[in-house]
């Protein structure tokens, strides 16, 4: 995995360990259980756009039938969580085979429309099965999270719950970036042609790393859905998708830790801007602009740049 | 010098970071000020700093000023939660008041539930203030649309009317005008969506037929498409459900095809508003709505309780805000007063502030209606808090 | 009513609607040909041509023929320093990082407005005063005419200014090759800044013209942004006269889906036409494969 990731992985898993001792307050902590549920499909977006270099503009639509999934099975039909979470995994992959087989094949910006079209049906469908998803009013009462009589109801230990769930897919994905596979991906965001000429199957690794960035969003979307307990068409729209892909770009598109960066300044700032009322779409904007202007590869590697700056004057 | 700007600056960070609040009554406030619910919650914002300032120049309740702390949950669930849990933990609330919609209304419910803080809601769905199973039980039923809930969640109370009393007030005006044939078209919103189920559930109750039923999108700009079909139909009358510039544009459309005084329009409480008169324009004649009494103020019997706390709001609210008031606005009002009511009774005591607003407010005018709550109604009123309203020479008047 | 008549009017409205699709997709191609970036914040343009347009008419009184000229001026000079000051300094980012610009653009855009106008909607009085006009058993309003006739002179006039002008053929020069174009002595950059312009420009006519039969409002911009995109898409991305086709295509059939299948799913008719279209023509309709294939977007 490389020694520095190894550290930063480190660092991270004792921060967020020690969190909920400092930090008591139920608000904090769901504001960090959000950033983790956000970081985990941030972190499968950024597998597929910054590595395999290909835009999905529907990434909320698979967030949401993760969430579906589990919200109408267990409320509806009453089946355990764990059913209804490898139910929504299922249709996740499904759905992602489906657009991927057949717009891979082709160059370029097909990708991109075919996720937006998918993303927008969904949307539709989402909206329109009343009876099922209970339209636009939404589905409420999605029980909590339970292992053997344990309850997971929010605080500390959704908190704990979504953490280990994010720093596991973390693992994950930064073995898969340094094993063979992700040399692979490099290789093919670099030049398909040239990928390709080196024997590399790059329509089957491209449908692999948006079928899996699909699970991993499916996989947020269940944690989302217990954790609120209602769900609505409205939280998995088009807005979403773009603004988690401006969490993968403002956080540093080309790595999984910039992908971490985004989700959490993209989920906070909106919290801390709750001060400035109306004006906070306003300073919202500002502030996404300038950091575009300033740090156009995203915020880690102007951190990083900064840093590599700040030791060269000293 | 630098040294001690910075000192001067942290102090003052410091005092405004860890400075209590100054002892006062806080009142958590939630509303969709931004985003797709702003129609509703921008005026229970402003409801919230006029009633704040009458209250605290008054000189408070028991001589505590009140704090209501405004949150914006931008139309959105999960912001919706992040605010409540935020009042109910670093602001300590008694009481949460929110929100606009019925959606976030109920993601805050389980919180509330769970925080043991009383929550009035001012959006209008019956789920809210009704637990799972009892409106399963009522759906069960033979006849669903002769039901009512009777066992309300503890915690939860609710004051916007349900679209259900709004439909019913339609319907027995269809029925008094022997129309026995209606189109309906909705928008595929929250709001449309709880109108056309209700619109549906209670049309055998009033032996009307729904024979066109017809949706469209909230951002939709043209629904001719629409309203065509349903002039080609056997329908005696249209009502339209949504909220926000949709209103309009298919009032608009409406008159433009020609359907006055062949189909009358009837839109639903959401219509109630100046603006949507303004920008309708000539179209808006002859619209029949049904509103609350707090849009035509000055035309209400003197004789009925709800007059003087009507025309007071409205006269003040416009003074201040120099905009039209709207029934919205008014939900805001119930709530806040209701909680000042109780506040007065039994000062800061989240259990005795619920225990309160469900014995206590009874025959107790509000802008919404004459509110009756119980320990098996926390909502309050039904139909008898609308009139129906026609549009005359741009003006409220009542139907004839 | 005869199902003629239904059709007829499901048609009309459709051209209306299309026709602003269509102007949203010219813009998005011309910005396209001359830099590869998808603007985003293309429907923010006609958001705001319709509200400037009612301050200076509804609020300063002035008369149409001044303040059509002036607010598409204005909203021109808002494209011009849009393109100064976020897109110049970013020119060698990522294209991504481009199209993410537009995308906080949007944002930024929309919160000056909703700070300015609010949240609640704006009308224009039609052009002409009248009441609509009955053909074929379906009703057209006077206005519609208007949105019409002012599609048609934006596409006459554009593809004289691509096809004949000097500068218009630079431009054009610019989207194939831009180096090859800059040795031919084109200045690449004022190119850009124009193509941006011209953009705001067109989309402030629409928003203008739409106004007095769809209202305005703050928040209108992204779905016509989706809508204008799927429109130039399925002309084929970078073909002028592609958008205005595709343009009317999701138009008329969102309004015949709308009034024939089922009004619920009018919005993912647009994207379902464009995805039906790019499994048989992936360059959309009137593209040309090469072109697409040379093309990083």
């Amino acid at each position: 995995m490389g020694k520095e990731n190894r550290k930063a992985l480190f660092i991270l898993i004792i921060c967020l360990g020690i969190f909920p001792f400092f930090i008591r307050s139920d608000y904090y902590l769901s504001i960090m259980i959000f950033v983790g549920i956000n970081a985990i499909i941030v972190m499968g977006l950024s597998l597929l756009m910054g590595y395999a270099g290909q835009i999905s503009l529907g990434h909320a639509a698979f967030f949401g039938i993760g969430a579906y999934c589990s919200g109408v099975l267990t409320v509806k039909l009453g089946f355990s969580i764990f059913t209804a979470f490898f139910c929504g995994i299922f249709l996740s992959i499904v759905m992602a085979m489906t657009i991927a087989i057949p717009t891979l094949k082709l160059k370029g910006h097909y990708l991109a429309v075919a996720t937006l079209g998918f993303g927008e049906i969904i949307y539709v469908i989402f909206n329109e099965l009343l009876e099922i998803t209970g339209g636009p009013s939404g589905l409420s009462g999605i029980p909590s999270i339970h292992f053997f009589g344990y309850a997971f109801k929010g605080g500390w230990r959704y908190f704990y719950l979504v953490w280990t769930v994010a720093i596991l897919l973390l693992i994950f994905s930064l073995n898969i970036i340094h094993s063979r596979i992700g040399r692979a991906l490099r290789a093919v965001h670099g030049s398909e042609v040239a990928a390709q000429a080196m024997g590399v199957n790059v329509s089957q690794l491209k449908i692999q790393v948006f079928v899996l960035s699909a699970i991993y969003a499916s996989v947020a979307g269940t944690l989302y859905a217990h954790f609120v307990t209602f769900i609505s068409p409205s939280t998995f729209s088009l807005f979403v998708s773009i603004l988690l892909l401006m969490m993968v770009v403002i956080g540093g598109g080309g790595s999984i830790w910039g992908a971490l960066l985004g989700a959490g300044i993209l989920t906070i700032l909106p919290e801390s801007l709750r001060a400035f009322r109306d004006f906070d779409i306003l300073v919202y904007g500002v502030i996404l602009m300038t950091i575009l202007l300033f740090m156009p590869e995203g915020i880690f590697k102007g951190l990083i740049l900064s840093v590599i700056w700040m030791r060269k004057k000293w | 010098m630098k040294k001690s700007w910075i000192a001067f600056l942290t102090m003052v960070l410091c005092i405004v970071l860890i400075s209590p609040g100054w002892a006062a009554y806080n009142i958590g406030f939630v509303a969709s000020i931004t985003g797709p619910a702003s129609w509703l919650g921008e005026p229970e914002k402003n409801t919230a700093l006029m009633l704040q300032e009458w209250i605290n120049s008054a000189g408070g309740i028991r001589g505590v000023p009140i704090e209501i702390v405004i949150e914006d949950s931008k139309g959105m669930e999960a912001d919706a939660v992040l605010t409540t849990k935020k009042l109910i933990e670093r602001d300590n609330v008694l009481v949460v008041i929110g929100s606009s919609t019925t959606g976030e209304s109920m993601a805050m419910v389980p919180i509330c539930e769970q925080a043991g803080t009383p929550m009035i809601s001012m959006a209008a769905a019956l789920s809210i203030v009704t637990p799972e199973d009892e409106m399963k039980r009522m759906e069960a039923s033979k006849t669903p649309w002769l039901e009512v809930p009777k066992k309300p969640r503890y915690w939860i109370f609710k004051v916007a009317p349900s679209d259900a009393s709004s439909v019913e007030k339609i319907y027995i005006y269809c029925q008094a005008k022997k129309i026995k044939r209606v189109a309906i078209i909705t928008v595929s919103a929250g709001y449309g969506v709880e109108g056309r189920r209700q619109l549906k559930r209670l049309a055998p109750k009033y032996g009307i037929e729904i024979v066109a039923d017809e949706l469209y999108g909230p951002k939709d700009t043209d629904m001719t498409a629409q309203l065509t079909k349903i002039k080609a139909s056997p329908a005696q009358a249209v009502i339209n459900w949504s909220v926000g510039p949709t209103q309009v544009i298919v009032t608009k459309n409406w008159n433009d095809l020609g359907m006055r005084g062949k189909i009358p329009l009837i839109q639903s409480h959401g219509f109630g508003s100046k603006g949507n008169i303004k920008l309708a324009g000539e179209a808006a004649e002859g619209v029949i709505t049904p509103l609350g009494r707090v849009l035509y103020a000055e035309k209400v019997d003197p004789k009925n309780p709800q007059k003087p706390v009507v025309m007071k709001y409205k006269t003040e609210y416009e003074k201040r805000f120099k905009s039209d008031v709207s029934t919205f606005g008014g939900h805001a009002y119930d709530a806040i007063m209701m909680v000042a009511d109780a506040l007065k009774a039994v000062g800061p005591d989240k259990k005795g502030i619920r225990d309160y607003l469900e014995t206590k407010i009874r025959n107790w005018p509000g802008t919404g209606g004459m509110y009756n709550m119980s320990p098996t109604d926390h909502t309050g009123f039904g139909a008898d808090g609308f009139e129906m309203i026609e549009v005359v020479h741009g003006e409220w008047e009542f139907a004839k | 009513m005869s199902l003629f008549s239904e059709i007829l009017q499901f048609v009309f409205t459709g051209l209306t609607i299309g026709s602003i699709y269509s102007m949203v997709g010219l813009g998005f191609n011309i910005i396209y040909n001359a830099t590869t970036i998808i603007n985003l914040a293309q429907g923010e343009f006609v958001m705001f041509g319709g509200l400037i347009m009612v301050f200076l008419t509804v609020v300063l009184k002035f008369p149409l023929f001044i303040g059509f000229p002036l607010t598409v001026m204005v909203v021109t000079a808002i494209g011009a320093l849009f393109e100064r000051f976020a897109i110049h300094p970013l020119r060698n980012a990522s294209l991504l990082t481009l199209i993410i610009v537009t995308i906080a653009a949007s944002i930024l855009f929309r919160g000056i407005a909703m700070f300015i106008w609010g949240k609640d909607p704006y009308t224009l009085p039609p052009f002409t005063p009248g009441g609509p006009v009955m053909i074929g058993g379906a009703v057209i309003m006077l206005q519609t005419f208007w949105v019409l006739g002012t599609t048609l002179a934006i596409v006459v006039l554009t593809t004289l200014f691509f096809g004949k002008t000097i500068v218009g053929k630079a431009m054009s020069a610019c989207s194939f090759n831009p180096m090859a174009a800059s040795l031919m002595g084109i200045h690449v950059r004022k190119m850009i800044l124009i193509s941006f312009a011209l953009s705001a420009g067109l989309g402030a006519i629409a928003g203008i013209v739409i106004t007095p039969i769809s209202l305005m409002d703050y928040d209108r911009g992204p779905m016509l942004a989706v809508k204008g995109f799927c429109a130039a898409v399925l002309g084929g991305l970078g073909v002028g006269y592609g958008a205005v086709l595709g343009g009317f295509i999701v138009g008329i059939l969102e309004s015949l889906t709308a009034g024939l299948v089922h009004s619920g799913f009018k919005d993912a008719v647009a994207l379902m036409i464009l995805l039906f279209i790019l499994c048989f023509k992936p360059s959309g309709i009137f593209g040309s494969e090469e072109v697409s294939k040379i093309k990083k977007f």
